[in-house]
């Protein structure tokens, strides 16, 4: 397991700070160390804090950056200009969003729970900001490497659903309480193919760092593994609530389902949480399925991570705009149906390639990649023809609907 | 410095102080706005009652709601427990099954054959169907 000083960021401000042994061989300027190794601990803390802040910040500039992105994609996936007004390519909308929604007039409905009303927008920041904790941003660049990171991310993105039953139930109101109930039925669902997905590369990686995880990755999990990718990318678009897996908010049906109460900047954490949830998860994602920050030398590692973390972005963006929302009960038939066999497929399948192949070398892998392959053509044919679209009853009540029309 | 194992959850620890002061500080910043009458705040009985269409609202929220996930929330448990088991298994399965060959897959197949009896029995009676 890697220490916190295994971070070149963290050992660089530390040393800055603190005279120890640890520091011995690294870069210094002069009067650096002026901690003397007694006190530690405070240089210790105000490491953490500096780099707890720019990832905090960071993380809010990217809810911006994201907001713009995909508005201007959406935009062009639409066939329309998108925002364009303010600032060059409208890169300022989002500021003026911001802007907009912290000085608008906050509603606090008389038939409200107060408490439970104003704990759920903070309840759904608060994981979501979270998760950046672990994730890896580049070769020897994180903030803390858990030996329990894998389990720490699906555990923690796990409250999102009592945020939402609680916003929606606290909020006095029936679309939200409809929409909080559809919430945490899909949002249970999901879960357990996401984190069984999850269980899929933990028997690769045999470790649930996500260092490890990532150092592993010989070949890429997403092309190792196409079920497990596949899985896991469904079931965190619906953990995510985006579409077209938004039947909580669904405007057309329920207003905005458990969001419709709030106003002002409690409707402002909502939207922020669930953004930034977008970010987080496709670094998750990035992290346990396409190799992290690995990539050929030509460029820095960060870079790598970086491009596939953007690559990741656009294509949930990309989801949003190409696909039409489900239904509630095909949402929950392709979640218990679907996917919860197939995650079972996936694993068993890599159990049992383990066995036959304990020390794979790299040609064996690319055999168990192929394998791989096969089974998951075979697998989503067989579930494509048991859930998939029945034929019309030829003497049924559909057909003949359709025929006096 | 501190115990090499617990430095990083007292990271954890640090980044939910920070974490849970970013949307305190938010909130904060909205509601002193008020007080500077840089946010308005001018409400009325139809604003702050229940919303639905704008129209004024003669019934309580508090009626019946069909709890739908119930079933489902049920089966979540039992299922959450199944990757319980599961992942201390796929952490060690690498090593173990080098040690213990075929035996480590069979007991987890076990498992999860008596797992998935449950699940067939659910689908059976119907519950696994949004009603």
């Amino acid at each position: 397991m890697n220490t916190v000083l295994d971070s070149v960021v963290f050992k660089f401000i530390y040393c800055m700070l603190v005279s120890s042994d640890e520091c011995a061989n690294s870069f210094k300027i002069i009067g650096s160390g002026f901690i003397s190794e007694k006190y530690a601990i405070i240089g210790f803390l105000i490491t953490a804090f500096f780099l707890i802040f720019i990832i905090v910040n960071g993380a809010l500039v990217g809810v911006l950056a994201l907001i713009w992105g995909e508005r201007r994609l959406v935009g062009r996936f639409q066939a329309r200009l998108g925002p364009n007004r303010w600032g060059p390519w409208g890169i300022f909308t989002p500021v003026a969003d911001a802007i907009k929604v912290m000085f608008k007039e906050d509603i606090s409905p008389t038939l409200s729970d107060k408490f439970v009303f104003i704990l759920a927008p903070i309840l759904m920041v608060v994981p979501v900001l979270m998760i950046f904790a672990v994730i890896p941003f580049g070769e020897a660049t994180f903030l803390t490497d858990l030996n329990v990171g894998v389990l720490f991310v699906l555990a923690i993105t796990s409250t999102n659903t009592l945020s939402v039953l609680m916003a929606g139930w606290g909020s006095g109101n029936r679309y939200g309480i409809i929409g909080g109930l559809r919430a945490v039925a899909m949002l249970l669902s999901y879960e357990i193919p996401m984190a069984l997905a999850a269980v899929g590369v933990i028997l690769m990686a045999g470790s649930l760092s996500i260092i490890q995880v990532i150092e592993s990755q010989v070949i890429p999990y997403a092309i190792f593994q196409p079920l497990g990718f596949l899985t896991f990318l469904i079931a965190s678009t619906a953990e995510l609530n985006r579409s077209p897996f938004d039947i909580t908010e669904a405007e057309s049906e329920l207003i905005a389902g458990y969001m419709t109460e709030y106003s002002s900047m409690k409707f402002g954490l909502f939207y922020l949480g669930e953004f930034m949830a977008t970010i987080a998860s496709s670094a998750i994602i990035v992290c346990l399925f396409l190799g992290g920050w690995k990539g050929p030398e030509i460029l820095p590692s960060h870079f790598w991570f970086m491009i596939k973390w953007i690559l990741m972005i656009c294509v949930f963006i990309w989801f949003r705009a190409t696909f039409p929302r489900l239904r509630v009960d095909q949402i929950m038939e392709l979640a218990w149906k679907g996917l919860f066999e197939l995650t079972l497929i996936n694993i068993l399948s890599i159990a049992i390639l383990m066995l036959i192949w304990p020390d794979p070398s790299i040609t064996e892998l690319w055999i168990m990649t192929g394998i791989k392959w096969i089974v998951f053509f075979v697998s989503l044919w067989i579930f494509g023809k048991l859930l998939g679209p029945k034929p019309l009853q030829k003497n049924g009540v559909a057909r003949k609907i359709v025929l006096q029309k | 410095m501190l115990n090499n194992y617990f430095d990083q959850y007292g990271i954890i620890g640090l980044f939910l102080i920070t974490a849970t002061l970013v949307p305190l500080g938010m909130l904060l910043v909205s509601k002193l706005a008020q007080y500077i009458k840089v946010r308005p705040h001018n409400p009325s009985e139809i604003k702050e009652g229940m919303y639905e269409c704008g129209m004024r609202v003669d019934s309580d929220r508090w009626q019946g709601y069909n709890l739908r996930y119930y079933y489902y929330a049920l089966l979540f448990v039992i299922f959450d427990i199944e990757t319980v088991f599961l992942f201390p298994w796929a952490v060690k399965y690498g090593v173990l099954s080098k040690e213990f060959g075929v035996s480590v897959l069979l007991a987890m197949i076990l498992f999860l054959f008596v797992v998935t009896i449950g699940y067939v029995y659910a689908w059976k009676k119907g519950d696994l169907q949004w009603k």
